[in-house]
């Protein structure tokens, strides 16, 4: 209940933020890049903190989802709650399909074949005329919907709802029997399938849902930019993110992501604005190295190191 | 025999060239104390996964139930009720011992929060673990371990129980209490299969004991008779 009420209180406050005139546009501009991490990370989480199954494949579901938006868009016009759900629905059977081939492997070999998913739906969308091709394609946004007054705005509002969506069904996922079973897998995977846990069943399941989320992340990408192209889509930098902020916040519970997308997400930013746009990967790098050393357990295992009575 | 419980008929399992089980055959009664002997490498742990489902045999039918089950997943044949403990105990680390146990109660037997949690403690009790429920199963002792892997295996209440060398490294006392725990879940009608090296602790829970040799079974009888066998004796102390 305490949960609820206080991703109704964090929506309330970041639809507030937007309709009031006062703050500055590019602080929705940049908000919106940090819970689309928010989104990322959790989503990377249910896969790969809660299974332990590391996804490298991050950016090529992220990119099918916003690949997705931009032809609903430009073949039906479709709305952009229409083009999240397509966008979240076909990276789901791309979740599912991948996971089939892939989830038998194990370890090494499983984050591999993830890192193959993002050149092969690349090397497809390049050659893909219809959605600009090597080039890419401009967007022209459609009108923006009252009561906003500007389309970054909406796209803020529409972030911070898919990012309480994610930390939901990952909660949800976590709290249940399916996250128990997970667990299982990520510490035996032997002995939790002669527990009874359909492992093959479940990994299924967690990279099915875990595609879904980065699918409807992406979506809004080719609005938010007016602009689509294959190098920027499918960048590598997506999969390091959406790994490196799960490790620094905490794998173990949901609220881990949440820190580190908060986290790493709002220094990228600032550090973009500040320096470079090019140190914003130097900045991932050096944290996660600093985070695996010294604290393997992230932000969440220090705390609990702080203050064991509070876990 | 009654119908058996478990039939294994003509087992075969090649890693590469090797034939660590060749046309293995074993019927075991319901409610039997079956022992499973056999020097290092001989294929015990292989005809285990084998039965248990985490190995595929190549060739052969293992029948549980009058039941075909070789293609079937490990799961599906813990839910039918053939649970095992592992030799090298394989704990849910980032779990506590409780909840290890709850992975079984929730997923084979299908019991809800509350009631898995009371089953959990009654079979925690029964190993004696049950002051250490709530501790990280990664900070359990190597004796503990193996009584936390013969709890999980408990939890999915199973018809058979495959106990794989639940007792090396225990002392005689704890030899003692872990074969009063099997004794008792024996009366209560699970069969057992027992892999051990300790040969006194075979030899004194065991109804009937296969010896195995190289992927063969070499010798089968009543433990008297399998202690004076002379290729059992040849196979363990070499001649």
């Amino acid at each position: 209940m305490k949960y609820w009420i206080g991703a109704a209180v964090a929506l309330a406050v970041a639809a507030g933020m937007a309709l009031s005139g006062a703050t500055n546009e590019y602080f929705f501009y940049a908000a919106f890049v940090v819970l689309q991490f928010v989104v990322l990370a959790t989503a990377w989480n249910i896969l790969g903190g809660y299974a332990g199954y590391v996804n490298f494949g991050t950016a090529a579901f992220f990119a099918i989802g916003a690949y997705t938006a931009v032809v609903l868009f430009k073949w039906l016009g479709a709305p952009l709650a229409v083009q999240i759900a397509g966008g979240a629905a076909v990276s789901a059977a791309l979740g599912f399909g991948v996971g089939l081939l892939t989830l038998r492997l194990r370890g090494i070999f499983f984050a591999i074949a993830t890192v193959a998913v993002i050149f092969i739906m690349e090397t497809l969308m390049v050659n893909w005329r219809y959605v600009g091709g090597a080039t890419g394609l401009q967007l022209l946004r459609p009108d923006v919907t009252p009561p906003f007054e500007s389309y970054t705005r909406m796209l803020f509002v529409v972030m911070a709802f898919l990012a309480i969506a994610a930390v939901s069904v990952a909660r949800y996922v976590q709290r249940s029997w399916i996250g128990r079973g997970l667990r299982a897998i990520r510490d035996s995977e032997e002995a939790a399938e002669c527990s009874g846990v359909p492992t093959l069943k479940l990994k299924l399941f967690a990279c099915t849902v875990s595609g879904a989320l980065m699918g409807a992340a992406g979506a809004p990408m080719p609005m938010y930019l007016s602009f689509i192209e294959p190098a920027s889509s499918f960048n590598l930098t997506y999969s390091v993110s959406a790994l490196a902020m799960p490790m620094i916040g905490g794998t173990a519970h949901w609220i881990g992501p949440v820190i580190g997308a908060f986290l790493l997400g709002s220094i990228q930013q600032i550090v973009t604005v500040t320096i470079s746009n090019e140190i914003n990967v130097l900045v991932v790098g050096v944290l996660l190295v600093l985070f695996v050393v010294l604290a393997p357990d992230g932000v969440l295992g220090l705390f609990r190191k702080l203050w064991p009575r509070r876990s | 025999m009654a119908a058996p419980l478990l039939k294994v008929q003509s087992v075969s399992k090649h890693f590469g060239g090797f034939a660590a089980l060749s046309e293995v055959s074993i019927a075991i009664a319901p409610g039997e104390r079956f022992g499973l002997i056999g020097p290092n490498g001989s294929g015990k742990t292989t005809l285990i996964n084998c039965i248990s489902g985490s190995l595929r045999n190549d060739a052969g039918s293992i029948e549980f139930q009058g039941e075909e089950i070789s293609s079937l997943p490990a799961y599906r044949r813990t839910r039918k009720g053939i649970a095992r403990s592992f030799q090298i105990p394989r704990p849910f680390h980032s779990m506590t011992v409780l909840e290890n146990l709850l992975v079984p109660s929730q997923y084979v037997v299908h019991l809800k929060e509350a009631e898995a949690q009371a089953q959990a403690m009654e079979v925690l009790r029964r190993i004696g673990l049950a002051d250490k429920a709530h501790a990280q199963a990664n900070q359990l002792s190597q004796v503990e371990l193996r009584k936390l892997e013969l709890a999980r295996a408990m939890a999915a209440r199973p018809r058979l129980l495959i106990s794989d060398e639940a007792m090396a490294g225990l002392s005689g006392s704890e030899v003692d209490e872990v074969l009063k725990i099997l004794f008792a879940l024996n009366a209560d009608g699970i069969t057992i299969i027992m892999i051990e090296h300790i040969m006194q602790a075979v030899m004194r829970f065991s109804q009937r004991v296969i010896c195995l040799d190289a992927g063969r079974i070499i010798c089968e009888g009543t433990p008297e008779s399998i202690v004076a066998n002379a290729d059992v004796q040849r196979a363990y102390l070499g001649a």
